[in-house]
């Protein structure tokens, strides 16, 4: 898939691949041999007609394609994007034994865009179900809830999505940067969501405005929890609290959500030294230090405790992030971070790292190598360590069920959590996990509450 | 936020009337956003508003409550002053400001106080003084259970210095940068009793005996340029200064 040239994109804040030609499309497409045992949707945890829709695109019948790709995911833009297709339906294409799997990103992308841009030629959206009378509120209108919203509506209940923030969208809005996915992508299928009757109220932070409890009691007869895993997690070493550290979510938060890449024109502002490090190796790190790159930084680093292989990020996302100049630290640990006596960061002092046996998590455990320390100059710190769910609603709800690292108990197949009345998905079950799998949540999730609904 | 390219600014609620629907905010016109709030006229709407977020402010019958409000921080202080008086407190209030023309609700705040002191550092209207020295004499003539002191973080700092050797509990509303204010980004994080707490949740009320006043300091002054900038270039297009 065309890209924009690193030296180039490492400067914008445009989106990165391009997305394939109508050719390109086309000769993917044609390698698709349609076996009938369809493994690749086995591998989708939202279970997309891929063949379908695949077939169709090299018929050349792009509104069936649509229909057949948007049955079961109400946001293909994104995933064809930022889902790890490598892992999932790709990773199970019965091609991939032999030669390379059929890109079935890129084609669920390129499908997609052909939607947004030829929106005359699609046919008008079918009339919406009759009504049931049954009322959901949804909260939080991230993956998860925008996909459990969109299987409602379509079974023809009343759906409120309550969004914190005062744009929808959540993580797909301040967390992925717009090289990634486009704002003007989400929002266009956040519309899509909206079509189907679905309504959404910003500015309502649930658990503090109103309680959870207020909704059920309100007359809503369920509840979706999808508020994610808001909460930054830091490293707690001395000098953290310094200027020029910051979370990764307030960093993300600053230039996507509030567009700080845009200030003066746009009213937040990001404070930003010459020399940036980024603790962590997930696709958050990544994200954070490609934007420092585009924001103009000279240096960036991501600072990991562990080694290349044992990267949680995306194979595709250290690639470009590499590609760009960003320069990685493997097996390096950050001790204390060093004050230039004004209060504002000028130094890292880390430590070396050499790996052990597996631990829990079945990668080979990190430990510190004694004496080791080094100090790395540096005047910008991103913090990301990955993030546990918010606690607001769970400490404002009688009789919900958590887990020590804060997230809620839920049925892994139903997303039913221990209240009466109330469904949870997503990260705010899972801990930080991906798009794709939220919305696999939400859609189960949504099947459970549309059968508890209609009495079945 | 004012509108799709503005920016997410906390303020503290002065009153509200459930009946009316109506909410009063005081804010000083001091930056970019706070000036364009000014120049806001009957009727104008803004694009979003969200809250009241974080804690409410701890109220019970303590005996003797002292509320202190430096400048503009008389309008988060009243509901509280109020609040104190109806659980049945002795409220002492004491309001100071730069300057007479910086004052304001000096009569709402004595119709909820048992006894009102007013400031000013220049002497142009009440006591010439800090508020801080009528605090101290209060506290070494009766004895007092509880301050409350809102206003600027030095004020709030000298406040708690003040009340410290007394030992009277004293409790501070911090005002650090905030960006979603939902507990999402810890940009407002400060620390209090040697350990960090997101003022946007976890307060904005803490122990000012507690807090780190300088690290809040240095976390506050950490957009000075930026906010200049911001204004200045807001000015510009705007030809010139409103007020």
């Amino acid at each position: 898939m065309p890209r924009q040239e690193p030296k180039i994109r490492a400067k914008n804040f445009k989106e990165v691949a391009l997305g394939y030609t109508p050719e390109m499309a086309l000769e993917e497409a044609n390698r698709c041999i349609q076996c009938p045992k369809r493994p690749c949707v086995d591998g989708c945890p939202v279970n997309v007609d891929i063949p379908e829709f695949i077939k169709a695109l090299r018929e050349g019948n792009m509104q069936e394609s649509v229909k057949a790709l948007k049955g079961k995911n109400a946001l293909p833009g994104v995933c064809g994007r930022v889902c790890p297709q490598e892992t999932q339906c790709e990773a199970k294409c019965t091609l991939g034994k032999q030669k390379a799997p059929i890109a079935i990103g890129r084609l669920e992308r390129y499908v997609a865009d052909w939607e947004r841009n030829n929106k005359s030629a699609m046919p008008p959206a079918s009339s919406l179900p009759s009504p049931t009378g049954k009322k959901v509120a949804v909260i939080g209108s991230g993956p998860a809830g925008l996909t459990a919203a969109a299987d409602l509506a379509k079974k023809g209940h009343k759906v409120t999505i309550f969004e914190a923030l005062h744009i929808g969208g959540g993580v797909l809005m301040y967390g992925i940067p717009e090289f990634r996915l486009p704002k003007e992508i989400v929002q266009n299928e956040i519309n899509f969501v909206k079509s189907l009757g679905v309504e959404i109220v910003l500015d309502a932070v649930v658990g503090k405005i109103d309680t959870l409890d207020e909704l059920l009691k309100g007359g809503y007869d369920a509840v979706f929890l999808g508020t994610g895993a808001g909460l930054p997690m830091f490293l707690n070493v001395p000098g953290e609290n310094l200027c020029g550290i910051y979370s990764a979510n307030e960093w993300l938060t600053r230039i996507n959500l509030m567009k700080a890449y845009l200030f003066p024109k746009f009213d937040t502002p990001l404070r930003m030294g010459k020399k940036v490090a980024v603790i962590g190796g997930g696709n958050v790190a990544m994200d954070a230090a490609r934007c420092a790159l585009r924001l103009g930084a000279e240096q960036v680093y991501i600072v990991y405790r562990r080694s290349e292989a044992e990267l949680p990020a995306r194979k595709e996302e250290v690639e470009n992030a590499m590609e760009e100049g960003i320069v990685f630290k493997f097996l390096t640990n950050p001790v204390r971070f060093i004050d230039d006596g004004k209060g504002w960061v000028n130094g890292m002092e880390c430590i070396e790292m050499e790996l052990g046996e597996p631990d829990a998590s079945g990668r080979r455990r990190p430990i510190p190598k004694k004496g080791s320390e080094f100090v790395i100059p540096i005047d910008t710190v991103v913090v990301a360590l990955g993030t546990t769910p918010n606690p607001l609603i769970a400490s404002t709800t009688e009789g919900l069920k958590t887990t020590g690292h804060g997230t809620v108990v839920a049925d892994e197949t139903t997303g039913k959590t221990v209240k009466d009345r109330v469904w949870a998905g997503g990260d705010i079950v899972t801990g930080a996990a991906t798009v794709i799998s939220a919305m696999g949540a939400g859609k189960r999730a949504a099947a459970d509450i549309d059968k508890f609904l209609s009495g079945k | 936020m004012i509108d799709e390219k503005g920016e997410r600014i906390p303020l503290t609620i002065a009153d509200c009337d459930a009946q009316e629907g109506t909410l009063t905010i005081v804010f000083m016109e001091v930056g970019k956003t706070t000036r364009e709030l000014g120049c806001l006229k009957d009727g104008d709407s803004i694009m979003s508003l969200t809250g009241p977020l974080g804690v409410p402010t701890h109220v019970e019958k303590f005996g003797t409550v002292v509320c202190v409000a430096g400048g503009f921080a008389v309008a988060p202080i009243m509901p509280i002053a109020r609040a104190m008086k109806q659980a049945g407190n002795k409220v002492i209030s004491i309001m100071g400001a730069r300057t007479k023309d910086l004052l304001f609700w000096e009569e709402e705040l004595r119709s909820v106080s048992d006894k009102l002191i007013v400031t000013t550092d220049d002497g142009s209207y009440g006591r010439k003084a800090l508020v801080t020295e009528p605090l101290k004499e209060i506290l070494e003539t009766e004895k007092v259970d509880r301050v409350i002191a809102i206003g600027p973080s030095v004020m709030m700092k000298f406040c708690s210095r003040t009340t410290q050797p007394f030992g009277v509990k004293t409790i501070v509303s911090l005002n650090p940068i905030m960006v979603d204010g939902t507990g999402m980004c810890g940009c407002c994080r400060v620390v209090v009793g040697g350990q960090t707490k997101f003022a946007c949740v976890d307060g904005p009320d803490f122990d000012g005996h507690q807090v780190d006043w300088d690290l809040l300091a240095a976390r506050q002054r950490n957009y000075l340029e930026e906010e200049k900038e911001a204004l200045e270039n807001w000015q510009c297009q705007c030809g010139g200064h409103h007020h």
